[in-house]
């Protein structure tokens, strides 16, 4: 596979006709996996023997925490790309991207808020996990805040870039928070590769289901997003130059 | 419905809050899309001398 072939996608025209080329399909996928998930957990598990139905908010919190930093790790890639290449493609691929990661971040919180009150007795700790968690979701504001603050594209793209490399050090530590402070109220990966760590196959198979509709999910909304940055881009070029007269 | 128990307002709030919030971000970026490819068209129409297509 020729990985330079890539970088022909750093052409608006190019990605814009590819994506919308595949954006049916991935959206159809998308729905299928969130709702058959989302209806395979809600409807069709049972409780379990500790948390009894709360279990079900798993479906939705597990997959959207994921996500929260996974966008942020798309970021942080097409960030760097923009510094390096100085594609435009890239940074307004993060752009787009950013809203998606804040509204998947703030419902990781929310639901881990409305389980941990009967679970833990309380709606909030300052636990390692849950204030990382909090800081990323801010970062996640400001960045949004950066670009809409900043006329110029290019300067807006260098700065956000730059406040994307900072806010990785919290998306980090909001995936290993438990595994460094070893403290606090969060419990460990409830999902991982190693077996013996994993939740029974009953829960664990829609989980998978419903993570995978997460992304599917996300993928068609940046295509959707990133394409609207793309002719925003265009449209505000064309109208700075009918002002300058050209 | 499945029987949620004494945690069923902690369920159904968890479902109910969280598929507002993404029927929200995905209605959002449709009409955003939308707008944006409209604007465009007229802007770009306007720069075309002549009618020219």
């Amino acid at each position: 596979m020729n990985l330079n072939a890539l970088w022909e996608y750093a052409n608006p025209l190019k990605f814009m006709r590819t994506t919308e080329r595949v954006l049916p399909y991935v959206t159809a996928l998308a729905v299928v996996f969130f709702v058959g998930g989302l209806v395979w957990g809600f409807f069709f598990t049972p409780d379990d023997y500790r948390q009894g139905s709360t279990v079900k908010i798993f479906y939705i919190h597990v997959p959207a925490a994921m996500m929260a930093i996974n966008i942020w790790a798309m970021m942080l890639i097409t960030s760097l790309v923009w510094i390096v290449r100085r594609h435009h493609v890239s940074a307004l691929a993060a752009r787009a991207a950013a809203p998606i990661g804040a509204t998947m971040t703030l419902i990781a919180l929310i639901t881990g808020a409305i389980w941990g009150q009967p679970m833990w007795g309380t709606w909030w700790a300052w636990d390692p996990r849950l204030t990382s968690f909090l800081i990323l979701f801010l970062f996640y504001l400001g960045y949004m805040a950066l670009w809409a603050a900043i006329e110029n594209d290019d300067t807006a793209a260098d700065l956000t870039s730059v406040l994307c490399l900072v806010g990785s050090v919290f998306a980090i530590l909001s995936r290993y928070a438990v595994n460094f402070w070893n403290q606090g109220l969060h419990q460990g990966a409830s999902l991982s590769l190693d077996k013996e760590e994993n939740v029974a196959d009953v829960f664990w198979y829609p989980a998978l289901v419903c993570i995978a509709g997460f992304m599917l999910l996300f993928v068609a909304l940046v295509i959707i997003r990133t394409n609207t940055e793309i002719r925003a881009r265009r449209m505000r070029a064309l109208l700075a130059r009918e002002r300058l007269g050209a | 419905m499945p029987e949620l128990g004494k945690y069923a307002e902690a369920v159904l709030s968890s479902y109910a809050i969280s598929l507002g919030l993404i029927a929200v971000l995905i209605v959002a970026s449709i009409i955003r899309s939308r707008r944006v490819k409209a604007q465009l068209e007229e802007v770009e129409t306007r720069r075309k001398p002549n009618g020219q297509v």
